[in-house]
This record gives C-alpha cells, structure tokens and sequence, in this order.
C-alpha cells in the first residue's frame, strides 16, 4: 500500500481556467487529477447537443486538453477522473483514445461509468410505483415525464473503483458526485472498505474541498482577499491523502494562491445545509466533526472525520423545459443616471404592457447601483452616481412575447431618457429555461456499469 | 457597544434550489462566541427582509467557528429560473457582513 496519494482538482466547473489541470500536472508530483465538469444545468444542455449529434452529448474540451496532458499523464502514470462524460462517456471515451493513438501512446486503459443516466427508463421506473417525488415541492414527476430533458442518478465513487481496479488510466463517468471524483481514488489505493464511514466520510470531505477547484486555495475568497498573492496564476488545491484518513490540503508551491484555515474553511461552507449530514451515496458525512490544523506553508491537515452509513436511495436530477426569459441591458450616465434608468424601465413596461403580451414576471435592477444587495445596499446620492445600468429580465411560456421583449430593448437609446449607451451585443435572445428536478430513487432500481476501453 | 460583523468574520454563499446559503466564519474563537450568541436566524431573517422570503435555518460548527445559515425562497425560483443577476446567491455572504452587532462590553462590568 503506498504512503500516501497526491490527488490534484483540475477543474471546478465546466468553463474554468483551461490551463488549469496542465499546470497540476506539470508543476509538481501528483498521482491523480480529478475534473468535475457538471453542475445541475450542465447535463440538459448536454442532453441537447446529443439529440442533435449523438456523437456529442460530453464537454468537448476534454479532448483538446487530453492532448495537452496525456503524454505528461502517461510519462509520470497520473491517473485522470472525471465526470465530463456527461450524458455520453462512451463517445468522450472514443474522443480521449483517438487524441492518444494520434499521439501514439499505446496501452492507455479507458474506462467509462455508465447507469447513472435513467431518462429512457422513466416509465419503467414510475410504473414500478416509484413516484420521483420532488424533493422540493413534493409534487410527483409523472405529470411532467414528456418535459424532462434529461434525468440521472448521482452515482458515487465505488463505480471508479472498481474502474481503476481493472487498471483504468482514465476514468470517464456521467452523473458521479464531485465528491466521488476525489474519495475514489483512495478507497482504491487504501483497500477502504464500504463500510469504513469515517474514512470515506475523510475522503468525501477532501473531495467537497477540491469540487470548486481554486475556490479552496484563495479565488474567491471573501476574508482578506487582496493578501492572496499570485492570483495570475493560481495553484488549484491538492489532496494529499493518508491511509489512516488524514487529508493534508495544499497546493504546488510554485504557482500562486493560498491555503489556510480561512481559505479551506470557506469552501468547506459553501453550498452545504445541514453540516451534520452531507449526503453521498456513499456515506452520510458529519461537517461538525472536521478538525483542521494549519501546518504553514500552505499546508492543511485535516483529521478526525466521522460519518455514518449511506442511505438507500440515490439522489436523481431531471431537468425539464419550462418557458423562456431573456435579459437586456442599458447603461445611463450622470447626471441623473439612476432617475434616467427608471424613466426609461416605466417606458419599456408601458410598451410592453400596450403590446399585450405574456409574462410570468418582469424584473428590473439598477447594476452599480442595488442589483446584488437590494433593500440592503447603502443609498448613494442621485448626483454621486456616475453611471448605472438598466437590467431587465423577462420570464414567460409564451416564446413570442419574449422574443418581442428582446425588440423593445435597442429603440429605447432614440425614444427614452438622454445619455444612454452600452447596447453592442445585439437584441437579446430568448433562452430556453431548464428547471430543475430533484428527486430520490431506491438504489436497486441502479446499475452501474463500467467498461474498459483499450487502445 | 456595536462592532460591524465583517471585522470579526468573513464567510461563502451559494444556492441550493430556490435556497441561498450563507456560511459564516469567525477569524478567532472570541469572534466565534459573539456570532453564536448574537448572529441568530431571526437577526439574519430580518437583515434579509425583502430579500429572504422563507425561513432561516441556523447550524452551528464549533469546529470551523462557523454558522451555515440556509434562507430559504430567496432566489426567484432557483439558479436556472431565475431572473435575478445574482441568481446564485454569490453575493450574499457579502451582504450579510453588513450587519452591525449590538453586543455586551465586556470592558463596562
């Protein structure tokens, strides 16, 4: 059994720093990098891509950064997890081994993790008596079944185990935990077993501190933020994990950042309800129980974990179509500014209104002025304000009034208040609104499957 | 006395649904213990009048001398539905550092 494994975050989601995962696998010694690519709207707008090309359906950077990294990966044997496969790992799996035979490194073991994806099974799922109940509502799925875009379990991290146990190089899944992506690797090299809930318990939480990537060593830091140097090139967090479940949490020294108790304490919060059960699939972690110790050096230890034994069910997202909105902004400038922005909203509501047409909601905010604090933000005086731009939203089932909605932005600039500029990008254009739809789903009625593919 | 939340604690916020949550970190245990006596879920529900529409959930983690606060229908819907600039919730961790404490001085007994 080795020591201890190096497992490095190469991205916090899709659309990070694309020099990213290059840099942690070049800038030191890891094992591992682990890339989490999905949040809850990403697999709809995979799911779509793919009805229009089922070749697509994955995060098409993956290839372009899979020549980048491989020969690195394979010179230094750096395994690769991720969950970019999104909707289609298989096809990202051909994708990855066609970037390696162009390179001509041979022997490279793919393996893809499917099962989680249960869109096509939905009517055998609900006619088996289970209802996908909303967790947030309450209200049965059945009555949406024809909307839902897509629909996946969260798998979590023993389906890649049993991956990198038949010698999987890379590890391509679709639905699997952020937190998965991390814990995997240990259970695989610390013979853990499923029943050892306080290290899987250490390796969830390692794996909720590398999910966000950079935003667990200084980006995006809210305590004292302008100390965090090097932020040009920031180092994204690595995992230095123990057999015993001890987790040191650092980064490479030569690139930019900070690890601390206040950066690592911050991710630890982010986006948790109750602390005393995190859910996975594979434990229930209890946050209270996290003990952290600031090593220096960027360097912290994070020890006596506990957790509890998984539940029964697998979390499920769906997605489903649910209407439209658009957005469109102008800027006014002093004088005035702010009053010039709601005479010209009061405008646009009036046109809106004489159009006759059909909204759910309309939303106004003055940007630079109260957008993101509301009632809260400190009122500044009228003639203080050099500039604020006018944001309003629109949402409706009805595509037309939407579409209309993004024709009555631009006239404002030669038929509204003075001193008016900022509309370059075009009319905005009706976005589809994919809603969200959490749900739980007994485990039995989920099998994961994983496949290796071999060049 | 009053003392600004911001000089004793920093803290992350995110969203969950049409929930926001706001995750409220002391620099030091002394700063711990005037957040978790005075920063209650009712404090926070009315700092986020007109902005919290639901209930506020309070948990305490003595070991990271922190509060997670969840606010409950506080973003139009969700962060896939909703109209709002920050439909995420990013910024509200920020905006609860602008409350003002009224503590005890301990200096006056």
């Amino acid at each position: 059994m080795k020591e201890k494994i190096r497992i490095a975050s190469g991205q916090g989601f899709w659309g990070d720093l694309i020099e990213a995962p290059y840099k942690q696998v070049t800038a030191g010694d890891v094992d591992y990098l682990v890339m989490d690519y999905l949040a809850e709207v990403t697999m709809s707008i995979l799911q779509k891509q793919k009805n229009k090309n089922p070749e697509y359906g994955y995060a098409r950077d993956i290839p372009g950064l899979m020549e980048r990294i491989l020969p690195v990966c394979k010179d230094k044997n750096i395994k690769v997890i991720t969950n970019g496969g999104g909707v289609n790992p298989k096809s990202c799996a051909n994708a990855v081994l066609a970037v390696a035979e162009k390179l001509g490194i041979n022997g490279l073991k793919v393996a893809v993790v499917t099962g989680d994806d249960i869109k096509d099974r939905l009517d055998e799922i609900l006619a088996s008596g289970v209802e996908l109940n909303n967790m947030e509502t309450g209200e049965p799925l059945t009555p949406y079944k024809d909307k839902m875009l897509s629909a996946n379990a969260y798998l979590g991290a023993f389906p890649i185990v049993e991956a990198l146990q038949k010698g999987a190089d890379i590890v391509i899944t679709g639905r699997t935990t952020d937190t998965g992506l991390t814990l995997a690797p240990m259970i695989y090299e610390f013979g853990w077993s499923a029943t050892d809930y306080d290290l899987l318990s250490a390796g969830t939480v390692a794996g909720h501190i590398l999910e966000c990537g950079a935003q667990a060593s200084g980006g995006n830091f809210l305590g004292d933020w302008e100390s965090i140097e090097n932020m040009a090139n920031i180092g994204f967090p690595i995992a230095e994990a123990f057999p015993d479940g001890t987790i040191i949490i650092t980064k490479h020294e030569s690139l930019g950042g900070r690890v601390d108790l206040h950066t690592v304490s911050e991710q630890l919060l982010y986006e948790i309800g109750n602390p005393a059960e995190y859910i996975t699939p594979d434990c229930v972690a209890d946050f209270t129980s996290i003990q952290l110790e600031d090593l220096g050096n960027n360097r912290v230890k994070m020890y006596g974990v506990k957790g509890k034994p998984e539940t029964e069910f697998y979390k499920v997202s769906c997605s489903y179509s649910d209407g439209y909105m658009a957005s469109g902004s102008l800027t006014y400038s002093w004088p005035q500014a702010l009053t010039k922005a709601k005479a010209a909203d009061k405008i646009l509501r009036q046109r809106l209104k004489d159009l006759n047409l059909n909204f759910d909601d309309i939303r106004t905010e003055f940007v630079g002025y109260n957008a993101c604090h509301g009632p809260l933000a400190k009122e500044l005086p009228e003639d203080d304000i050099n500039e604020v731009t006018l944001r309003v939203s629109v949402r409706s089932h009805d595509y037309a009034s939407v579409e209309r909605f993004g024709k009555e932005i631009a006239p404002l600039i030669l038929t509204g208040p003075p001193s008016v500029t900022g509309f370059a990008g075009g009319r905005p254009k009706p976005r589809e609104i994919v809603a969200y739809w959490p749900a739980l789903i007994p485990k039995n009625l989920v099998q994961p499957e994983v496949k290796i593919m071999e060049l | 006395m009053k003392i600004k939340l911001r000089d004793i604690a920093h803290g992350r916020s995110g969203d969950k649904g049409d929930a926001a949550n706001v995750g409220i970190i002391a620099y030091n245990e002394e700063g711990y213990e005037i957040i978790k006596k005075y920063l209650t879920a009712e404090k926070v529900k009315k700092h986020f009048d007109g902005i919290c529409k639901g209930e506020v959930e309070r948990y305490e983690l003595p070991n990271l001398k922190a509060l997670n606060f969840i606010l409950h229908n506080t973003l139009d819907g969700g962060g896939t539905v909703s109209l709002m600039l920050d439909a995420q919730g990013k910024t509200l961790a920020a905006a609860l550092l602008r409350m003002e404490l009224e503590i005890e001085d301990k200096n006056q007994n």
